[in-house]
């Protein structure tokens, strides 16, 4: 089974490097646009797949990197290199906050604060006299990467990117198999039992909201950069719902999963284009179908396939961590 | 081993497409791959779905139809793509379009996020765009372009149309409900100010969210502010919805309401009972005369509904594009752009019309008031004209423009 993951993992990555000399095949800068989703997704999961918390409102995260970075580097001429780390850092202060509060109730509740407290953001985007309202932060310069590397070139843009995003995914990678991811895992598992053995949840949730919300916030900076623009469909909370959607489509047990599922979304919404208004409907179907036949997800029903292959599989809750935390699973 | 040589093979095959891909794109005899593609970017599926939406690809297509198919001998084609409302998608669609489809110009834009970011595209990867269905006057200031065309109305159009006429005929205090986003704060403003040029004085405004259904407290707000004139700074439902709750409410015959920007179809939505007596400017309207009646029922056969001003704007402005490149002889986008600027628009749309130097056609704009029901004779027959407001009153003094390009002459 490694060995399969690790040839296709290997073509998947070839794929990445190759596509700037593929224009025919697919256009570089929707394969940009779907890379940030990747990260946002899986950023997102480490909340819901990796601790059991179900955040509503990650959204808030994405468009405040976004918005940060772009009002940074367009009226005051930060480097865009500098923008980015301080639209990851503005938005895990962010996250700190919300998840500080989120975190003094659970399920439902929990949900229902982080949705209110996007909301807020939402609104706050919305009246700030920066963003442009429903206009839009628009002709955010790109500008020249640590000095040297010039964005406006797209191909290049597509290097940085490319390596901002499997940075952002080794960081998840590691946090998931770190002894501070074990601990998530516990706290997951059965909160009751981390807590009598004596680590201090409430601390390791707002640590993980901390780094979710970041990379959450980078890749919602990556955005604005590629896209030259910040807009409030960012903050929306159908932004939030969607992340949701990728996660659970991908395989919310599995670390690279939401990663799928963000490629999918993206897919379909791109190139069902000509279908105009069917788009909804379509991915409607397909999301349902997803649901149906594979509850794991697409990445979580593989792994499962490749672990159960001899053995019938009586139990219905089999994780997938305790193989994948080492075999080197890519992008 | 088998996957490595699958592997190998499909690296190569791609490449080889890749440098097929790049090689086809490269121009001949002044037409960038023989032919001249024009792209309709429009909601397909969300709130403006029903203002442009499929009926502004009908418009387009039936331009092209009309100019016969090919110009100098190059085919047209047309495509259409929905931007969902969001300016991100609209503008990586368009980046797409011209960069790997070889798109010539973008036609429609409705959304304002969508067209500035569309136009900032146009604007880098010099290709052309043209807006028709949405308002934001930044389009010919902060963010004009040689590329790029602002071409039915916009906000200074609206509020100019319909704030000084009312002002001129006695309609001396305002109150606004307005929609609280860059839009509608916008056109508060814009209209406010000429009120008071005109020696009228806004009274107060309420301010709602996008997409509210309850009107109550704005309407009593309304009631209770006295003014003679209701503005309402939204457009679609939002209008819908305040227009409805004002006559429910009692509020309407005395006091009237002016609709900033409403369309066409919005008329067919209130129904006349509602809407009579509304005033509304639009740069277009089936029934005018003859010329927009021959349109207007073509138009019909194929969608099933009349055209508005975005429709009618979509197929006049694909027809100027069309004749621009049959007089520059090449799709090369200076070149059409500058015949663009200096031909005149004569149609059923447009008489004497002209693109200004930062993007802006300047044509007559329409004071309309809705009939009453037994004013109205037949289908679709919904307003009488009141006033024609030269083009160069409704939009903004070119002097006034801050756009970049203007500093050179």
């Amino acid at each position: 089974m490694r060995r399969w993951l690790l040839v296709l993992s290997t073509i998947g990555l070839a794929a990445l490097l190759l596509v700037p000399f593929m224009p025919s095949l697919v256009y570089d800068i929707f394969v940009m646009k779907a890379l940030c989703f990747v990260l946002f997704a899986c950023a997102f999961n480490l909340l819901l797949g990796h601790t059991g918390i179900l955040s509503f409102g990650h959204a808030a995260f994405f468009g405040t990197g976004a918005y940060v970075t772009g009002q940074l580097v367009k009226e005051y001429g930060v480097p865009t290199d500098l923008g980015i780390l301080a639209g990851g850092l503005v938005a895990a202060l962010l996250g700190a906050v919300i998840g500080a509060l989120a975190i003094r109730r659970s399920g439902i509740y929990l949900a229902m604060i982080t949705l209110a407290m996007s909301q807020l953001v939402y609104f706050f985007f919305l009246q700030a006299p920066f963003t442009g309202a429903e206009d839009g932060l628009q002709r955010i310069p790109r500008g020249v990467f640590l000095g040297i590397i010039d964005l406006r070139n797209d191909t290049a843009l597509y290097y940085v990117v490319l390596a901002i995003i499997g940075a952002g995914l080794w960081v998840i990678w590691r946090t998931v198999n770190s002894p501070f991811g074990h601990v998530l895992r516990a706290i997951r598992e059965h909160e009751p039992r981390a807590v009598s053995l004596g680590y201090p949840v409430a601390r390791y949730k707002v640590m993980v909201f901390t780094i979710s919300a970041g990379l959450s916030g980078i890749a919602g900076s990556l955005k604005a950069i590629i896209f030259q623009l910040a807009a409030l469909s960012d903050v929306h909370w159908h932004t939030s719902g969607d992340v949701i959607l990728m996660t659970l489509l991908g395989g919310m047990n599995t670390i690279f999963g939401p990663a799928v599922g963000a490629a999918i979304i993206s897919t379909l919404g791109h190139y069902l284009d000509p279908f105009g208004g069917w788009v909804t409907v379509i991915t409607g179907v397909v999301f349902m179908t997803c649901i149906l036949v594979f509850r794991r997800g697409v990445l979580g029903q593989i792994e499962q396939r490749f672990q159960h292959r001899s053995e019938p599989s009586t139990s219905t809750e089999v994780h997938a961590e305790p193989d994948t935390s080492n075999s080197p699973n890519g992008a | 081993m088998p996957a490595k040589n699958a592997f190998t093979t499909i690296a190569l095959s791609s490449a080889v497409l890749g440098i097929g891909g790049i090689s086809s794109a490269v121009a001949d005899d002044g037409y960038t791959d023989d032919v001249v593609r024009i792209g309709v970017l429009t909601d397909m599926s969300g709130i403006y779905s029903d203002l442009s939406g499929e009926a502004a690809v009908t418009a387009v297509e039936m331009a092209v139809e009309d100019f016969g198919g090919e110009v100098n001998g190059v085919p047209i084609e047309v495509i259409h793509g929905d931007h969902r409302n969001e300016a991100d998608t609209g503008a990586s669609r368009a980046r797409e379009w011209y960069d790997s489809e070889g798109v010539d110009m973008i036609n429609d834009l409705s959304n304002s996020g969508v067209a500035l970011a569309v136009a900032a595209v146009a604007d880098e990867r010099e290709r052309h765009a043209i807006v028709n269905s949405s308002s934001t006057v930044d389009l010919t200031n902060e963010y004009c372009s040689p590329y790029v065309t602002h071409y039915t109305y916009d906000a200074h159009s609206l509020a100019h149309g319909t704030g000084k006429s009312i002002v001129e005929d006695g309609g001396e205090s305002w109150f606004f409900l307005t929609v609280d986003f860059a839009f509608g704060i916008g056109l508060e403003e814009q209209v406010s100010e000429v009120v008071r040029d005109a020696g009228g004085q806004v009274v107060g405004a309420a301010r709602h969210p996008l997409d509210t259904s309850d009107f109550s407290s704005y309407a009593l707000q309304a009631q209770a502010s006295n003014a003679e004139i209701i503005g309402i700074a939204s457009t679609g439902a939002d209008a819908i919805n305040a227009i409805n709750a004002l006559a429910e409410f009692g509020v309407t015959p005395d006091q009237q309401p002016a609709a900033l920007l409403l369309w066409y179809d919005d008329i067919d939505s209130l129904g006349l009972e509602t809407a009579q007596e509304l005033l509304l400017t639009n740069a277009f309207y089936w029934d005018a005369d003859e010329d927009t009646r021959e349109f207007s029922e073509r138009f019909y056969e194929r969608t099933d509904r009349m055209p508005n001003m975005a429709h009618a704007g979509n197929y006049s402005s694909t027809m100027h594009y069309l004749k621009a490149i049959e007089e520059a002889g090449s799709d090369d986008s200076a070149a059409v752009s500058e015949a663009m600027r200096e031909m005149k628009i004569n149609d059923f749309f447009a008489s004497d019309g002209y693109i200004r130097p930062n993007g802006r056609m300047v044509h007559d704009q329409y004071l309309w008031k809705v009939k009453s029901p037994d004013a109205s004779e037949y289908d679709y027959d919904y307003l009488e004209l009141v006033t024609t407001i030269p083009g160069e009153e409704a939009f903004q003094p070119l002097e006034e423009s801050t756009c970049h390009l203007l500093d050179d002459e």
